[in-house]
């Protein structure tokens, strides 16, 4: 299999947004895959396995953030990622 | 002149995050801070290649600290926070972090410290952007990791913050968990930060351990050196920098209190303090922040029954304007929870208004130019409040309370300028209340001794025991060799009172007390039979003698107080009244209680 690309924009729904607890669960999930990953926000995109870069994009609740993977993996990466993001990272 | 008297009283105002108070001695944490690093140079590039492997130690050192500090947090239990311990490893341990220093350290040739800096500054740059304040206050995890780094990269274990040897006041920037993580709890008596809000790590962890603390200080680690006497007041928000003796008194009172108070003696505080035979007796509280009225209304006071003044002057860099005052006393009288407020006029030394130039040094200030003599001297200043206190009457009802007068004459003569300032008001189409009480606060002896021709001048008396007894028994109770002598329930004193009491019902108006013995419930019955009108003590203290109050009767009290009355020691007078509250009230006076 060669490398694959995907992408798929989601919004974070959660009350704080992209804070620290659920910021190191996304750079911790990242971390799991071999592909690149990528987090784009308004035209700025980071290191999706950076807990930092990923702050730095300072997402609050209802915004829109778009995952990137590149690799053998890419396609779970996205729907691992995904996944947290729409459960709200299991925050009420 | 001591060490202590040369240090300056500062008070700070924050929230208040956990309630409670804490008096004792500071221990600032004193992070390496950043913008104390200095560059060099690394001119030898095999120098280079060092400075990244001391980096990457400095990181390891960082890691392994945290891994402690993270399994020593999850053995306490309720700590919700060690999460954070987790992000810090992750900031770490993060790449961008890592690469970035590591980058400028070999483009710059410059050392690690520098380069970290750098690379924090960075990120501040970036996160200084984001609109979305909790996400912008997420720098601190930053800048904590990054400070641990400094720390290792400087060859220094720990901070010494473990090893407190006493039981101390934290005064920090701000908390992480791995700052508390690190700390004897047990010794730890209060938190002041600069940072920080109602949800923030020190708040949360110092209502889990419940322990007051203040967050939002700004400027408390500027202000605050380590040994300086602090005090923690979690309910109002105030964090007093090396009180005077008489705050702290104030302060300690109010703690004791603090620590008595449970949640099933707040049900007396919405009632009124009513005998079983209906002897009703005013409630007042006894403030000097505006902040302290929700717990004064809270704790179920009637009214502001002492306003203390002294602090609109204190802790000011230029005198306070007729407008600060007027703020201050329409906040107090307008307040829809209290049925009105007396507030005291400047009740302290010339020294707390110019600061040494104007008045001479004193050698016995206690009984020096101060209060009303000072007021009758400076009467230009003391206009300035009288017209505060006139313009602010209009909200509420108002009473004016002068300390410290010694005779009639004093009295008079401070009436003659209040009704100056008055019809000055008047005249100028300034609306004031018809119906100001002018009242005297009676604190010294002379006073008590021509009481008549005073209750036939003034509308109302108001009794500051405090000032009293040490005046009539010649006691500084500031004096640790003679404060024993200092004895609310000495004959003299209660003789004293009942003489005020008398003469002033005699003349028709009424009595208070605004002293600490007003709050005391060992006394309280004693001071139902000597029949004061109104009790004004410290907030906290209210619900406690309101239950006594409301479980006694005045006839008992007069009975008690009879017996009293035919004591000659105040040893036989104290030790009697207390076994007699303690068979009476078995509940409020545990017998270990001394």
């Amino acid at each position: 299999m060669g490398k694959t690309m995907e992408k798929k924009t989601f919004t974070i729904k959660n009350e704080l947004g992209l804070h620290a607890r659920v910021a190191a669960m996304l750079a911790r999930e990242s971390g799991r895959f071999k592909s690149k990953i990528f987090f784009e926000r308004d035209g700025m995109e980071v290191n999706g396995k950076s807990l930092l870069e990923i702050l730095t994009l300072a997402c609050p609740k209802g915004s829109k953030i778009t995952i990137r993977a590149e690799g053998e993996d890419a396609r779970g990466a996205v729907e691992g990622l995904g996944i947290l993001i729409e459960d709200k990272f299991g925050e009420n | 002149m001591s060490v202590n008297e040369e240090k300056k009283m500062t008070i700070l105002k924050g929230i208040g995050v956990s309630p409670g108070i804490a008096i004792g001695k500071a221990y600032v944490i004193d992070r390496l801070d950043a913008k104390k690093v200095t560059p060099y140079k690394l001119e030898d590039s095999k120098l280079v290649a060092k400075e990244i492997k001391r980096f990457k130690k400095a990181l390891k050192e960082s890691e392994k600290q945290l891994l402690k500090i993270k399994k020593k947090l999850s053995d306490y239990e309720g700590i919700e926070s060690l999460y954070i311990i987790d992000v810090h490893s992750m900031i770490l341990r993060d790449q961008m972090l890592i690469n970035d220093t590591i980058r400028t350290i070999k483009n710059k040739r410059i050392n690690s410290e520098w380069a970290l800096r750098m690379t924090i500054d960075k990120y501040r740059k970036i996160f200084n952007r984001v609109e979305d304040e909790y996400l912008r206050e997420r720098i601190s995890d930053v800048e904590y990791v990054g400070q641990r780094i400094l720390r290792n990269l400087a060859g220094e274990k720990h901070e010494a913050i473990s090893d407190i040897g006493e039981d101390v006041v934290i005064i920090a920037r701000d908390l992480s968990p791995t700052d508390t993580a690190q700390m004897k709890v047990e010794r730890v008596l209060g938190f002041a930060t600069d940072v920080g809000g109602k949800t923030s790590h020190t708040a949360i962890v110092a209502k889990s351990i419940e322990i007051p603390a203040v967050v939002g200080l700004e400027k408390v680690v500027r202000e605050v050196k380590n040994d300086d006497e602090i005090i923690i007041d979690g309910i109002s928000g105030f964090v007093i920098i090396n009180p005077d003796p008489d705050i702290l008194r104030r302060y300690e009172d109010k703690k004791k209190h603090y620590q008595v108070i449970e949640e099933s003696l707040l049900q007396y505080a919405v009632l009124p303090a009513v005998t079983k035979d209906n002897y009703r007796v005013d409630i007042g509280a006894n403030i000097e922040f505006i902040e302290e009225i929700p717990s004064a209304v809270a704790h179920g006071a009637d009214g502001v029954g002492l306003f203390r003044t002294e602090y609109i002057y204190i802790d000011k860099k230029q005198l306070p304007t007729e407008e600060d005052h007027f703020l201050s006393y329409k906040s107090v009288i307008e307040d829809k929870g209290i049925k009105g407020a007396t507030i005291r006029t400047f009740d302290l030394g010339g020294d707390k208004f110019f600061s040494g130039h104007r008045v001479g040094r004193e050698t016995n200030p206690q009984m020096g130019l101060r209060a009303i003599r000072f007021c009758l001297r400076e009467v230009e200043l003391f206009k300035i409040q009288l017209r505060a206190i006139l313009r602010a009457s209009i909200y509420g009802k108002t009473r004016v309370m002068f300390p410290m007068i010694s005779g009639v004459g004093e009295f008079r003569d401070a009436k003659k300028i209040f009704n100056e300032a008055k019809d000055n008001l008047v005249a100028a189409g300034v609306p004031v209340a018809k119906d100001i009480e002018l009242g005297i606060m009676i604190e010294v002896p002379s006073a008590v001794m021509v009481v008549d021709e005073l209750a036939r001048e003034a509308d109302f008396f108001s009794i500051g025991t405090n000032d009293l007894i040490q005046y009539v028994l010649a006691i500084d109770r500031g004096n640790a060799q003679v404060s024993y002598l200092y004895e609310p329930l000495h004959p003299a004193v209660l003789k004293l009172i009942k003489h005020v009491v008398d003469a002033g019902h005699k003349a028709g108006i009424k009595v208070a007390m605004c002293g600490e013995m007003a709050g005391e419930t060992a006394y309280t019955m004693i001071l139902l039979g000597l029949e004061l009108d109104e009790l004004s003590m410290n907030p906290l203290a209210i619900p406690r003698v309101k239950k006594i109050i409301r479980d006694s009767s005045l006839w008992e009290s007069k009975e008690l107080l009879k017996k009293v009355m035919t004591f000659s020691t105040a040893a036989e007078t104290e030790e009697f009244v207390r076994n007699y509250m303690i068979q009476r009230f078995p509940e409020d006076f545990p017998i270990n209680e001394q």
